[in-house]
């Protein structure tokens, strides 16, 4: 083995990995929730249209995208070969364990959380994503795909509020723990800094979370 | 050992303890009862009746590892009632005592749970996974001949108290037991800060983080994920500063060091 997948195998190495693409992932979903925030422009959808046409056209965004994949890929990737060899290191269980006494239940389970929002990510960009790349949807008064009405009559149905709801929760608790986790498996642990950084994670997550989900529960509830 | 206090009362106590004959045999929860037990006893002290118990019976006493029985060796590695050396924080087994508890209460007793960690029997383990990784890079080279002068290096005064304070990792593998991922971790940064944070662990500073995580993985211990149960349970308080430490000299190690293995 050369010293690169030496390195990028080593435990540190795979969590750094996890570290610089989950750092990124927080970037992507502020971009993300800072574009949708235009479903709320009351004009029927014709901005949001106008936006998500040149997301799916721009070709600078398209090539971000796949970086976006490979974000992820490396993310869940590195995250599951982790958590197999983490569970894999305690054969023999104890049998009595209270980890409740020692720590948050969210940071234990960063594995479960993780799959959680895979699978509604799956989900998610079945609905919106693979319609609006590659199904067939109506043009608006702009001759934009009308994204917009998919979106909002999904958000009509209880089921879907309630699964994209449930994953905001779950993605919340996912980032109160990896967003100041990201920073302490990259070395940037200072008396300074690290406070400031537990702050600006909570609120982070708690931001972006509740701002993803208004989506949803104002659709559902007052439109 | 009944102690000086003429108000406490003995206590009678239920344990469940780990029972394993030896590395390779299965083992199991056997359940006994103990006796006047004195609040005033360690947890370690409440053992020895159990075993003077058992010893009078002519069954065979629960074996488990001890030494100091000051708080300073790091031997008496129990996980007791779900927790890495019991409920209280910051302290090792011996230094538990029984007033923790109350009359009646039910006690489980389990050796440190780790694949690098094997029963060797009933509640010790084998350890010696630390010695390896130690052997791998937590040395420092120095010049033999006449020993220097006291202060002759100097180091600013913050500096000293990092290292110092890492250093008094006892190396009791709490960290490990407390660890949902069985990681290590916390017990090879307090080695590598120890030694990277002073002069005289420069020599070495990047073959021995390279090293040392190296065997830390071929042990087969976990990866850390930043829980922080064990600076939780630590019974000297090492801090996930040190991890934070570890990751940045590996870090740069890997990308600077002339290594090409």
């Amino acid at each position: 083995m050369s010293w690169i997948t030496k390195t990028f195998t080593s435990s540190i190495g795979r969590k750094v990995i996890v570290a610089i693409t989950g750092l990124f992932l927080c970037t992507f979903l502020v971009v993300h929730l800072v574009g949708n925030l235009q479903l709320f422009k009351d004009d029927g959808g014709a901005a949001f249209n106008i936006y998500s046409h040149f997301m799916g056209t721009n070709p600078v965004i398209r090539t971000l995208e796949w970086v976006l994949v490979l974000g992820f890929g490396f993310h869940i990737y590195e995250s599951y070969t982790l958590a197999v060899r983490n569970r894999a290191a305690r054969k023999v269980g104890y049998v009595d364990s209270r980890p409740s006494e020692n720590s948050p239940w969210y940071s234990r389970s960063m594995a479960l959380l993780g799959t959680l929002i895979l699978i509604f990510l799956i989900v998610h960009m079945y609905n919106f994503f693979y319609r609006a790349r590659f199904g067939d949807l109506d043009p608006d008064i702009n001759n934009n795909d009308d994204l917009y009405t998919l979106v909002v009559t999904s958000f009509k149905q209880w089921w879907y509020v309630l699964l994209y709801v449930g994953a905001q929760i779950a993605l919340c608790y996912h980032l109160i723990h990896g967003f100041r986790s990201g920073f302490q498996t990259l070395g940037l642990n200072h008396r300074k800094y690290t406070p400031i950084i537990r702050v600006i994670g909570y609120i982070f997550a708690i931001v972006v979370c509740a701002g993803f989900a208004s989506m949803p529960l104002y659709f559902y509830f007052f439109k | 050992m009944a102690g000086n206090n003429p108000n406490a009362k003995p206590m009678n106590l239920t344990l469940k303890v780990w029972r394993q004959r030896n590395r390779n045999s299965e083992g199991k929860i056997v359940e006994y009862q103990v006796k006047d037990i004195s609040p005033e006893m360690s947890f370690l002290e409440m053992l020895d009746v159990l075993n003077e118990d058992l010893l009078l019976k002519g069954d065979e006493p629960v074996a488990f590892d001890h030494d100091c029985r000051e708080g300073i060796c790091g031997s008496c590695d129990l996980f007791i009632n779900g927790r890495a050396h019991g409920p209280e924080k910051g302290t090792t087994t011996c230094q538990l005592h029984m007033r923790k508890f109350s009359d009646g209460d039910t006690i489980t007793i389990e050796p440190w749970r780790a694949n690098a960690f094997p029963v060797n029997r009933d509640l010790s383990v084998d350890r010696s996974a630390f010695d390896r990784i130690i052997q791998a890079g937590g040395y420092i080279s120095v010049n033999t001949g006449g020993v220097p002068d006291g202060n002759e290096i100097p180091i600013p005064k913050n500096i000293a108290d990092k290292a110092f304070e890492a250093a008094t990792c006892i190396s009791c593998g709490a960290c490990v037991a407390a660890c949902k991922n069985a990681s290590a971790m916390l017990f090879v940064s307090a080695k590598i800060s120890q030694l990277a944070l002073l002069p005289q662990g420069q020599v070495e500073r990047k073959t021995r983080v390279e090293n040392m995580v190296a065997q830390m993985d071929k042990e087969g211990f976990g990866a850390c994920t930043n829980i922080g149960q064990c600076a939780a349970e630590c019974p000297v308080g090492i801090s996930l500063e040190n991890i934070a430490l570890m990751n940045r000299e590996f870090i740069s190690a890997k990308a600077t060091s002339e290594n090409l293995a």
